[in-house]
């Protein structure tokens, strides 16, 4: 490439980024290293002595059968959290982006639900959907419907999903916003007097544009839903009824933080770290290829 | 030591009178507990008591959220070296805190060490008998015990035209149950702590294991045994009760609590410590009775078990820190304090002479039904079955036969079947715990 930049001293390049590297190593390489270190062992709550076990801890986590079940709740939680927070935030971004009145006054309030800590919007769907008291199940009874996801594993499951995709919906929406905004108006324009619908507008030219900023939405969206989401099933359903909202990061805080099983809470944050590693190579290998920047 | 005028002058200085001699220095120890709302206040309240009354030491209580939050706190301030002096540790947590016995100071040996007065027989064997050793050495303090109770909603069962005795056996409850739900009722039943009231006392209840070993007393090699017949056969009882709609599940831990204050639930079976909050809130009439039990079954009613918490004191403090900490536990063991305690939370007291005291004053008289816990608890002497249980990852125990309960409430399992597997998958958790035990 003929405009490429190159540091004629050889240090200089390697200061500029020392920041960034120590930060990488702090807050990641590090705290990995012990993971995988401890997980290969098997400590007493206190710390006061340390068995090595080997794999030990990885045997026994493949050997359960509701470790294994909590790989498919995981994927389905998920998925489930990142299509319908991208979703339901590409369909308010569309319209917001067509509000000439006021937009700004929208824009601030879709916005807001960013700023709630997971656990608090946890504790507030709970709230509304709380089976005694919450106004919804009070709703739903009026038609018929009798709403417990205190025992029903599919109703835990959509309250969980709605609560945790609720506050991704406002990052969402401010990068889809912003996408769309910067697509060129005169394309758009072109397209209407080419006689082009305005379904086939956004699916043809909106949507391939907007391709960039999807992608970079779903990698976030995937990690918010594997690591961040463990504030909202705690407050919400700790993992019940049964397992079925047993989301693999909720377990490595229960088994870790709640029963002081230290070796196998560090084999699963091990295993989570491979996963994601291995899912965003994924998205970046097959799934960029057909990003348009 | 120079005492402030007070009406508990007389008991506090038998209890400080010991440790005088000492030439201890002026202490100050961190006390972390999990005591919430109005417990937090009375908790307070002691410490203040007991820092105003001698001028030696200062305990300073934190609180540290829920039991399990403090319990971690605890453990990880431990590994950093900043441990406080006393840690409040809910019963769950025996097993975990007795095996690591470098981490922790038992507190017949603090007693000792310290030379304060300390008699081991003026406690409820009932309630301190789960922090003691076989050979009888009392590892922590009991602080706040309780007991499962049934609160019966006396309006809502008149309501529905129904005019029974006191239930005593749970045939005695299906007839109420049925009879409510025949009248329209939505919520016959609710519980709070499931696997506590419906397993683990009505093990100890009915004198039957919970889990070999005499319930984990004896060894950390113990192992699940709660798939009993007799455990099948309530835990059925009471899938049979969901299938039908006249139990109704409300969570894992006290949910149902405002379901039965709200007067939506008419029969609750929840800790004797729930006392306050449903005097507090319930408006409508509501009595307690024993917690029931199956009068076919052998053995029954044998006595019941505690829950709540005790507290710990930990390894690596100083000579004045431990003199402190062992004047502040025999304050608390005060017969004033603990009848107070007792009387204000509806916990057990955990000294025969506050009971006695509580007694005297009329307490029972006034608010009729306080007094069933005690004589649940101390009905009969504990057997092997029903001393208590000390099993390690105890808390992740629980939470397997929560969900396990859950599938059986739900429809999904037979309870033979749950709880088969509640105990093989507790059992994997015992061998684990068994490996990192007794540093």
């Amino acid at each position: 490439m003929s405009g490429r930049v190159v540091f004629r001293s050889v240090w200089l390049p390697w200061l500029l980024v020392a920041p960034q590297l120590a930060i990488t190593a702090v807050f990641f390489l590090w705290p990995a290293g012990e993971a995988i270190l401890q997980s290969t062992q098997l400590p007493d709550p206190f710390g006061l002595s340390t068995q090595y076990v080997g794999w030990e801890n990885f045997d026994y986590l493949f050997g359960d059968r509701y470790y294994r079940a909590s790989f498919l709740t995981t994927a389905i939680f998920s998925l489930s959290v990142t299509a319908l927070s991208m979703g339901v935030s590409l369909l308010l971004a569309v319209l917001a982006d067509g509000v000439i009145r006021g937009s700004g006054v929208y824009r601030t309030l879709l916005i807001w639900p960013y700023a709630v800590a997971p656990a608090i919007s946890g504790v507030m769907w709970l709230f509304i959907f709380q089976p005694s008291i919450g106004l919804f199940p009070y709703w739903l009874k009026a038609i018929g419907y009798n709403w417990n996801h205190v025992l029903n594993s599919g109703e835990a499951m959509s309250l969980v999903v709605i609560a945790s995709a609720w506050k991704q919906v406002s990052y969402n929406f401010l990068f889809f916003l912003a996408g769309l905004q910067a697509i060129p108006r005169s394309l758009i324009e072109a397209a209407a007097i080419d006689g082009a619908s305005p379904w086939h507008r956004f699916r043809t030219i909106i949507l391939p544009l907007l391709s960039p900023t999807t992608f970079f939405l779903l990698v976030i969206n995937v990690v918010y839903a594997f690591f961040e989401t463990f504030g909202v099933i705690h407050t919400i359903t700790a993992g019940g009824p049964g397992q079925s909202t047993m989301i693999m990061v909720y377990k490595v805080y229960a088994d870790g933080f709640i029963g002081q099983d230290l070796g196998s809470s560090a084999a699963q944050s091990v295993i989570l770290m491979l996963i994601v590693g291995v899912l965003t190579i994924v998205q970046f290998r097959f799934i960029e290829r057909r990003v348009h920047y | 030591m120079r005492f402030r005028t007070s009406l508990t002058v007389a008991a506090i200085a038998t209890a400080l009178s010991a440790p005088v001699t000492t030439t201890a220095q002026a202490a100050e120890i961190e006390f972390w507990h999990a005591m919430g709302n109005r417990l937090n206040e009375l908790l307070d309240e002691q410490v203040e008591q007991f820092n105003n009354f001698q001028d030696e030491h200062t305990v300073v209580a934190t609180n540290k959220g829920n039991y399990s939050e403090t319990l971690n706190a605890g453990i990880a301030a431990f590994r950093a070296g900043e441990q406080p002096t006393i840690l409040q540790v809910f019963e769950v947590g025996t097993a975990t805190m007795m095996n690591a016995t470098g981490a922790i100071k038992p507190v017949y040996e603090l007693m000792e060490e310290t030379g304060a007065d300390f008699d081991p027989s003026i406690y409820l064997e009932a309630v301190a008998g789960y922090y003691t050793t076989t050979d009888g050495e009392m590892l922590s303090l009991p602080y706040n015990s309780s007991t499962p109770v049934l609160y019966i909603n006396n309006d809502a069962l008149a309501e529905a035209g129904i005019d029974a005795d006191t239930p005593t056996t749970w045939s005695d409850v299906d007839a109420i149950l049925t009879a409510l739900q025949e009248s329209g009722h939505e919520c016959p039943l609710t519980t709070a702590w499931q696997s506590w009231v419906h397993l683990e006392n009505f093990s100890a209840y009915h004198n039957v294991p919970f889990a070999t070993e005499a319930n984990g007393f004896g060894s950390v090699s113990t192992e699940l045994v709660f798939n009993g017949e007799a455990q099948i056969r309530h835990i059925d009882t009471m899938g049979q009760w969901a299938a039908d709609g006249k139990f109704i599940y409300s969570g894992r831990r006290n949910e149902g609590g405002s379901r039965f204050h709200s007067g939506e639930c008419a029969l609750f079976t929840e800790s004797s410590a729930g006392y306050a909050g449903a005097k507090a809130n319930a408006e409508f009439d509501f009595s307690i009775a024993p917690l029931p039990y199956y009068d076919d079954i052998e053995g029954a009613p044998q006595n019941t078990i505690i829950g709540g918490a005790s507290l710990w004191v930990m390894q690596g403090k100083s000579d004045e820190e431990y003199a402190a900490a062992a004047a502040f536990l025999n304050f608390l063991s005060t017969e004033n304090i603990q009848a107070a305690w007792h009387q204000n939370t509806g916990y057990l007291p955990i000294t025969m002479a506050a009971a006695d005291l509580t007694r005297r004053e009329g307490f029972y008289d006034a608010n009729p039904g306080t007094d069933i816990a005690i004589s649940q608890m101390t009905g009969s002497a504990p057997t092997e079955n029903s001393k208590g249980l000390r099993l390690g990852n105890f808390d992740q125990i629980r939470g397997i036969i929560d969900e396990e309960l859950e599938a059986v409430w739900a429809g999904d399992k037979t309870a033979e079947e749950a709880l088969g597997s509640a105990t093989e998958r507790g059992n994997e958790l015992l061998r684990r715990f068994e490996r990192t035990a007794g540093n």
